[in-house]
């Protein structure tokens, strides 16, 4: 709880905080929890609903944690093209679960995310906030899967 | 003597090793005790020669690409510290046909200098632009330039900033929309990977020019390294006086916020923009009143694209008339293409207006990856029509575009060889919109969602019957929606529709 009142403190004075708040508690926290709504609707002077609505239009924010480690696949036109379905579909079955899910073991968090501006060498992949991989083929996938599991 | 090395920190280039590449490369010089000196500049924005490793010569910038961290030691063998024979030797990089063809004007410095280094930008033009607009009269200039807006709705630079030059309030905003949402374009990511100065000196001359003094860059969270680079500029930047309180000692304060997005297509629509930049929920207002009145904190405020901005400082530098001479009939300048999808060389290519699309893909492009027969394009993001390969001879400029249904959009071209299903694909645009909608308007939320729907009983059903009532929603969605977001996703479906009809009959 202190770590998310004095992110809170520490940005109340900056125009537009809510969103640099969001960003700074998700990093901090892997997610933004319930909790975290009246502190930061107190601090701006919002209701706790506007707060609610804000951080639902959001895809990147998530409000219960994610897996160990997020797998963001890019699910944009020009990936599709150069064979992202297929490595999307490979996901799944490796991982036994669907998009906006995390795999029974807790390690892995599979997210779709519309284009990482590497079109021209997709299929493009996002491993957490900055690990970028371009064409990624389902054999890639599981090297990146491997890693993620801490495997080798 | 110490060589020196160029490896790209671009996205694109570490997505497929620059960084093992770099390491490999530090490490064998190490073994072999030969002194390099490893710069890490932008990308030339030929993605398919990435890793692109440069080595300065006095014959020129020598490539090698693409390289993988494997390479390293025979590159070394082969001498290629001094251009030395290799089968990745790609000779002078500068002579290249996919370079030495284009028109690199707002590109010019991308892949070629230190991105960080003030030094560099400074010994290769940068800051002329802002030292010109001190006593110039810049909206006029601009205006003069024939800039339209690079961003996607293509409107008149010049005026849009003589709006909010010429309202009256004590705090004004340059917003720079970085959110770049539409699958396949990386414009403005590359550039501000790999100029980033370029895009600051454009955000300060704006400010001198509509009389605003405080700049905000929307960056999408989708691009952790462009939102690095840009945090590090303004720093830089802000303490070489080149913004701040002060602007060049010429008593002009123009400051500059870098601000994340968080995975919302629509928080690009300047008007979400502006809510999500406020820390509203970023729903879509209704205009009038125009951001250039009435915009940020209800403030005018000028919202631009990355690439117009980045295109101000050369017509500042260069003079209007310079710039106007390239293009065609109203579409002036030159325009960053985006070729990506399944082509074969795929990258940045800018170029005055007027190429044709087939030219683009064939010439540039070296036809599809697969080496399958091209089956369709896709121009101008999500939003943008396909088009079939008979209409490959349309030019690209705004008004070619336009009298073919179509749009440029932020100049993404994305090409589907014969693999593609249309009927998927417009499918997917739908569920993109259903997806992406900020839900304010219902066309638009719902609209959508009956869409996917149709489409799926369409194809299910065999049921073509239906096609009757698609179009009708597609009518609807684009005749009442708030927004281009619903009205304009029924361009792609309506497209499929027309050019591709045997793919909804199955
Ligand atoms: C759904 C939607 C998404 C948009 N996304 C972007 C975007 O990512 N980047 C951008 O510059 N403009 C985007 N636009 C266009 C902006 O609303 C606006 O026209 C533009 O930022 C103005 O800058 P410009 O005149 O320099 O192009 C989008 C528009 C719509 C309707
Ligand atoms: S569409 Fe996948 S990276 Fe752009």
């Amino acid at each position: 709880m202190m770590d998310i009142a004095a992110i809170v403190e520490s940005l109340k004075a900056q125009p537009g905080a809510l969103l640099p708040m969001l960003h700074a508690i998700q990093d901090q926290l892997g997610h933004v929890p319930a909790a975290a709504v009246p502190l930061i609707a107190t601090a701006l002077n919002r209701s706790e609903a506007e707060i609610h609505g804000a951080i639902g239009a959001y895809h990147h924010f998530r409000r219960e944690p994610g897996g160990g480690t997020t797998l963001r696949i890019c699910r944009g036109e020009a990936c599709q093209a150069r064979g992202a379905d297929a490595v999307a579909n490979h996901a799944r079955d490796r991982l036994g679960c669907d998009f906006h899910q995390t795999t029974a073991d807790g390690t892995i968090t599979l997210e779709p995310v519309f284009c990482l501006g590497l079109c021209a060498s997709g299929p493009a992949v996002l491993v957490d906030e900055a690990g970028l991989h371009a064409g990624v083929t389902p054999a890639g996938l599981d090297a990146l899967i491997h890693a993620a599991r801490g495997q080798t | 003597m110490t060589i020196t090395v160029y490896i790209p920190a671009d996205s694109a280039a570490i997505a497929q090793g620059a960084d093992r590449v770099a390491a490999a490369l530090t490490a064998e010089a190490g073994r072999r005790g030969v002194a390099i000196r490893l710069i890490r500049n932008g990308s030339r924005g030929m993605f398919w020669l990435e890793p692109l490793v440069e080595v300065v010569t006095a014959a020129g910038r020598i490539g090698f690409g693409p390289v993988a961290a494997g390479d390293v030691p025979a590159l070394f063998d082969a001498d290629f510290l001094n251009g030395g024979g290799h089968r990745l030797n790609l000779g002078v990089v500068d002579d290249l046909p996919w370079l030495c063809r284009q028109d690199r004007l707002t590109f010019a410095r991308v892949g070629i200098t230190d991105p960080l280094s003030p030094d560099d930008y400074l010994a290769h033009g940068g800051l002329a632009g802002l030292r010109a607009a001190l006593g110039a009269d810049i909206v006029q200039t601009v205006i003069d330039s024939g800039l339209r807006g690079r961003g996607g709705a293509a409107f008149p630079t010049g005026i849009k900033w003589r709006t909010t030059r010429d309202a009256a309030a004590a705090q004004k905003y340059v917003v720079c929309n970085a959110d770049e949402g539409d699958s396949g374009t990386f414009a403005d990511r590359l550039l501000m990977e790999g100029d980033p100065f370029l895009l600051l000196e454009g955000m300060a001359i704006a400010g001198l020019a509509v009389g605003a003094s405080e700049g905000f860059i929307y960056i999408r969270s989708e691009y952790p390294r462009a939102f690095e680079v840009m945090n590090q500029a303004v720093t830089i930047a802000t303490g070489l006086g080149w913004l701040g309180d002060d602007v060049l000692g010429a008593g002009r304060a123009f400051r500059v916020r870098v601000r994340k997005g968080a995975g919302s297509y629509v928080c690009g629509e300047e008007t979400a923009l502006l809510e999500s930049l406020e820390g509203n929920r970023p729903v879509v207002r209704a205009k009038p009143p125009l951001p250039a009145i009435s915009g940020l904190f209800g403030q005018p405020t000028i919202v631009n694209n990355v690439v117009t901005l980045a295109t101000v400082p050369v017509i500042l530098a260069r003079g209007a008339e310079c710039y106007r001479e390239f293009g065609t009939g109203r579409s002036r300048g030159t325009l960053a293409l985006q070729l990506a999808g399944n082509v074969r060389h795929g990258g940045l290519m800018e170029k005055a207006f007027g190429l044709t699309l087939a030219e683009l893909i064939d010439d540039f492009g070296g036809g599809t990856a697969s080496g399958r027969p091209l089956r369709a394009v896709q121009v101008g993001g999500p939003l943008g029509a396909y088009l079939p390969p008979s209409l490959l001879d349309t030019p690209l400029d705004y008004e070619a575009f336009a009298a073919r249904g179509a749009t440029l959009g932020h100049g993404g071209v994305v090409v589907f060889d014969g693999g593609v299903d249309m009927a998927r694909q417009a499918r997917f645009a739908m569920e993109f919109c259903a997806i992406e909608s900020c839900g304010k308007c219902t066309p638009c939320r719902i609209g959508s969602t009956r869409g996917v729907e149709i489409i799926d009983r369409i194809v299910a059903d065999k049921d073509a019957g239906r096609i009757a009532l698609l179009r009708e929603l597609c009518e609807v969605m684009q005749g009442a929606s708030l927004c281009a977001m619903g009205g304009m996703t029924p361009i792609p479906v309506l497209s499929a529709l027309e050019h591709f009809a045997e793919d909804f009959q199955s």
